[in-house]
């Protein structure tokens, strides 16, 4: 079995981990965890150590910094080749900071696997992977052979806390550090021709509201000035009602 | 010379795909290039028509009962056979969930670029489309650019609006491709257990955050959202914490536009903004004056639920059923 977490533990990492760790305390497989990072991960790699994941690699390369979910994903997929073969990858539905949830897909696009995103619910059974998916209007069970890709949401589980005993035992465990040219990768091919995208810039958000308090002698008399300052938006009433 | 050109619009959900294409229509026409939409289905001709008044000068339509309902290999392998025999320079796919997924599988296939849950698209000075998306949680608003072509956006449900109703009526064009057989299986469907219309779609939301510490007290947003005709929301921790909702807004829940907002005992997060952020007018009622959400608010008021949300409920009873 093997478990991805792109870059950081974020939450929705944190799940897919802990659904792994569940799985593997149910059915005795191994857990592996694989991470792209630009920066040092030392404390988030041991974390998911701690809390129980056999083995983790982490593909650490300053060139990592800015790359696109295209390229990541490729990098994901050259360092899973590696491992060989594997049951499932767990990932977050997307991560944190860009909230951009594609590189489970093009993940599972790359390695040609079935791909259930949204799950709520993992069942492993034989060689079948069993996913209840929210898709916010409705619930869907989803079946595929296994080896697949799921991602998870943040319903799904609470991630465990590792224990004090846990965490020192983590620093027995193997960490495996890559960089991109281990995998295969120059320098010049993520600079350039791979990034489908470019960030122009990146913007506070204006946030340009009113900012009227309301105040009066009482909570009814309060009430009455809201209802008045809303019926002259014209957001309530107009005869509707 | 470019061989990419004009600008498509899918959805398997059909009022997004309206929505979508209303402002692939603006951006074709400052363009002068054609729209196209795609229409996947079963027995889906009126779909088609539709999208042809809405917009649309094409309509690509593929009618196949293996397309009844949404799978995403045969939908995928439908859009990339379609991609690469017309090369449309810009894609954009409706951001339900499997609409994503079906957009970064698509653009991985294509080797190009996806920008995911665009909440603006605009042309520069040389008119290069250009996407603007929420990043960091609700810290940032990127400005983002596609370096190869095709471009492929999503688009979040009410972030763009239908056009009105046309006579000009555009081109149905009945194709057949061949389908991938489906890597997953479908066993099950059940619908959630929301309450009336979704949230999304919502004129009015009455949203409740942490600021209600008993579940009986929800019955006070119940009875505000029912004198006005609203919907009741909730913020992360209720549906999270303790779920008392199965959904819940905000960056990683629901984005919501209503006309009206009213935020009860919500302390205002940046992730719960960012799912707010677009209503038309935001009020906020809060304890703790100091609370976030009253830098986002055109209406505040600082005071107790218990005590305000009864005197607003009577107000707004008498002022709404002269």
């Amino acid at each position: 079995m093997t478990e991805e977490a792109p870059r950081k533990i974020s939450d929705f990492d944190k799940n897919a981990l802990e659904e792994a760790i569940r799985i593997k305390e149910c059915l005795g497989c191994e857990v592996v965890t694989v991470t792209v990072t630009a920066e040092e991960a030392k404390t988030t790699v041991k974390e998911a150590l701690a809390m129980g994941a056999d083995r983790a690699y982490v593909i650490k390369d300053p060139k990592i910094a800015g790359i696109d979910t295209l390229t990541t994903a490729k990098i994901l997929a050259e360092a899973i080749k590696r491992l060989g073969a594997f049951d499932l990858i767990l990932c977050g539905e997307a991560s944190i900071d860009s909230f951009s949830g594609q590189v489970a897909a093009r993940l599972a696009e790359i390695l040609g696997i079935p791909l259930l995103t949204s799950a709520n619910k993992v069942i492993v059974k034989d060689s079948d992977i069993i996913v209840e998916r929210n898709l916010s209007s409705r619930y869907e069970t989803v079946k595929a052979k296994m080896p697949a890709l799921v991602s998870v949401t943040w319903g799904i589980n609470q991630p465990r806390i590792p224990s004090l005993m846990a965490i020192m035992k983590a620093s027995k465990k193997e960490i495996v550090e890559w960089n991109i040219e281990d995998l295969g990768f120059t320098s010049e091919k993520l600079e350039s021709s791979d990034m489908t995208i470019e960030i122009l810039d990146v913007s506070v958000p204006k946030i340009e509201r009113k900012k009227r308090k309301l105040e009066g002698e009482n909570a009814a008399e309060t009430a009455e000035k809201l209802v008045k300052a809303l019926i002259q938006e014209g957001v309530i009433g107009g005869g509707d009602f | 010379m470019n061989e990419y050109k004009g600008i498509w619009a899918f959805s398997e959900d059909h009022s997004l795909l309206l929505e979508i294409l209303g402002k692939g229509r603006e951006i074709a026409d400052k363009l002068e290039t054609e729209v196209t939409a795609i229409v996947l289905g079963h027995n889906v001709k009126e779909k088609a028509e539709e999208a042809a008044t809405y917009g649309a000068d094409k309509v690509y339509l593929i009618d196949n009962p293996l397309l009844e309902s949404f799978q995403s290999e045969r939908y995928l392998s439908a859009l990339t056979s379609l991609t690469f025999r017309y090369k449309p320079e810009t894609f954009l796919i409706g951001s339900t969930k499997d609409g994503k997924a079906l957009a970064a599988r698509l653009a991985t296939r294509l080797n190009t670029g996806c920008i995911t849950d665009c909440i603006q698209l605009e042309l520069t000075d040389e008119k290069k489309l250009v996407a603007k998306k929420i990043v960091y949680g609700g810290k940032g608003i990127a400005t983002i650019l596609w370096q190869v072509k095709p471009q492929i956006a999503t688009i979040p449900l009410r972030t763009f609006t239908k056009l009105e109703f046309r006579e000009k009526k555009g081109q149905i064009i009945q194709l057949d491709v061949e389908l991938e057989e489906p890597k997953t299986r479908r066993l099950t469907v059940r619908p959630l257990e929301v309450s009336r219309i979704r949230v999304e779609e919502a004129e009015i939301i009455v949203s409740c955050g942490r600021g209600f510490e008993k579940k009986e007290d929800l019955a006070l947003a119940e009875e505000l959202a029912k004198v006005l005709n609203a919907q009741v929301g909730c913020s992360r921790p209720l549906a999270e914490d303790r779920k008392w909702f199965t959904e819940w807004i905000g960056l990683s829940g629901h984005k919501v536009k209503p006309k009206l907002y009213i935020a009860l005992g919500i302390s205002g997060v940046i992730q719960h903004v960012a799912g707010i952020r677009d209503s038309k007018v935001i009020v906020a009622i809060n304890k703790d004056e100091n609370a976030p959400i009253f830098e986002i608010a055109d209406y505040a008021i600082v005071g107790d639920i218990h005590e305000i949300v009864p005197a607003l409920i009577k107000a707004f009873q008498k002022c709404l059923q002269k």
